[in-house]
């Protein structure tokens, strides 16, 4: 008995759709929403988010938001959302790399947060992007090494 | 016996007062039939000009109106979701950011406007409403301090004294919620440290193509949304707390609804500019018929007089 799921980001409605199962990173720890969840609300913090669908698992990557659960409907607010696949893995390794960059600079305590949140955020682009290559290796026209 | 010409006359009071280029008046005196020449293509130039600056607008707007209606979603299910905390939680609901203060001294007004000019009325408009409030809320003793987005703005708050605490220009025609942001958090922090105890936004509602409108909307403190009541529900479970997750939400809840009023104030700045533009293209082509209305009687009135000189010396 599947039940609605919606991801939407301030800039566009990223996912509507029948949904059997999600994973969530919520700020108190990793969680799976099951349908007729109790009335729940969390803030989720960066990182994986799992859509199951008749067997199949769909990987995100989200870099943080909120999660309303209701019963049969299931709302995620994500500050943003990407499908795996859409994820441009150079952009999100420079980003890496950067953040790194300027973690090592370390200038003031808000710069560094900053660095840091960014960072996480790359990272969890990265190995999203990963899983959903490990899927479905050798495809034609890879040419990111 | 010399030819007056007709003079070009006020036709319309939508003349663009923007195109200095185009309030040309034909002269009192006999133009000369080259100048005239001159002056149509000038303005035919000018014509051509306005003409390509409305199908840019056109363009732009048709994007910038996809993008606010792409906000709607997550602001409406923000809105929901605040709803059905506010009927769930009831009156446990408290927070800084949702308590209206007793005695309001300061305000914080963002002002959002376009960086460029060119769109009719609509910078007058928004920063006329903007003063109203302004007066309005110092004759009640209150202070105002001013943020704005947008050049038009910006210059204005400095031309009027006003105080000025934070400004962005240069936003572009699509920009991102995280651009914003710096003014969201300023008037968050305000609100929260007691700089402010209300906070409103001033921009251009877009309600069609053909109108916008200025519109003050409260910021803050935030009026959660009225929801219809279907009896009494179980609260949520909140994670990690209650506190938490508004500390959270809420701050989101006043960026949200401030990037939406900028997507807003963009898709009318577009619509403005091109009805604008439009107008100025019609005037041009008005100007042009005229023009040559005026070139044609000049050389007839040439001809005439050549001819008449002419038959003039034959006679003799």
């Amino acid at each position: 008995m599947p039940f609605r799921l919606e991801i939407v980001t301030a800039e566009r409605i990223v996912l509507s759709d029948e949904v059997d199962q999600i994973n969530v990173p919520g700020a108190a720890g990793r969680m799976g929403i099951l349908p007729r969840h109790e009335p729940l609300l969390t803030s989720l913090i960066p990182g994986e988010l799992d859509i199951i669908k008749n067997g199949e698992r769909t990987p995100f990557a989200i870099s943080g938001g909120f999660m309303e659960v209701l019963p049969e409907h299931v709302t995620i607010l994500a500050d943003t959302a990407e499908r795996a696949d859409e994820i441009d893995e150079a952009r999100a390794e420079a980003a890496r790399r950067r953040a790194e960059e300027l973690m090592r600079e370390r200038r003031s305590d808000q710069e560094m947060l900053l660095a840091e949140a960014q960072l996480r955020r790359a990272m969890v682009r990265l190995s999203v992007a990963r899983l959903k290559r490990g899927g479905r290796r050798a495809g034609p026209g890879g040419g990111l090494e | 016996m010399g030819l007056i010409y007709q003079t070009h006359t006020r036709r319309r009071d939508t003349r663009p007062y923007f195109l200095p280029l185009l309030a040309f008046r034909a002269r009192k005196s006999m133009a000369s039939l080259r100048e005239i020449r001159r002056r149509v293509r000038s303005v035919k130039n000018v014509a051509k000009i306005t003409k390509a600056m409305e199908m840019v607008s056109a363009s732009k707007m048709r994007r910038a109106q996809r993008n606010t209606q792409a906000t709607r979603p997550y602001a409406e299910r923000m809105r929901t979701v605040m709803g059905e905390l506010t009927t769930r939680a009831g009156q446990q609901l408290a927070h800084p950011l949702l308590t209206q203060r007793a005695d309001v001294r300061r305000i914080g007004l963002v002002i959002v406007t376009p960086d460029k000019g060119l769109c009719g009325a609509l910078v007058t408009n928004v920063l006329r409403t903007a003063s109203r409030f302004v007066l309005e809320q110092r004759r009640l003793g209150r202070e105002v301090e001013v943020l704005t987005v947008g050049k038009k703005g910006r210059d204005f708050a400095v031309r009027t004294h006003l105080p000025l605490v934070a400004e962005i220009t240069g936003l572009g025609d699509s920009p991102k919620l995280i651009d914003v942001l710096s003014v969201a958090t300023n008037v968050i922090n305000g609100f929260s440290e007691g700089r402010y105890d209300e906070v409103f936004v001033v921009f251009t509602a877009f309600v069609n193509t053909l109108s916008q409108k200025p519109e003050r909307r409260r910021l803050l403190p935030i009026e959660p949304p009225a929801q219809p009541t279907g009896g009494a529900r179980v609260d949520y479970t909140y994670e990690p707390g209650q506190g938490e997750v508004l500390n959270a939400l809420l701050p989101r809840f006043v960026e949200v609804q401030l990037y939406q009023t900028i997507l807003e104030s963009i898709a009318s700045e577009h619509s403005a500019r091109m009805a604008a533009m439009r107008n100025a293209t019609d005037n041009a082509k008005e100007l042009v018929r005229d023009l040559t209305l005026s070139a044609n009687k000049a050389r007839q009135a040439a001809i005439t007089k050549e001819l008449a000189e002419i038959s003039a010396g034959s006679l003799r």
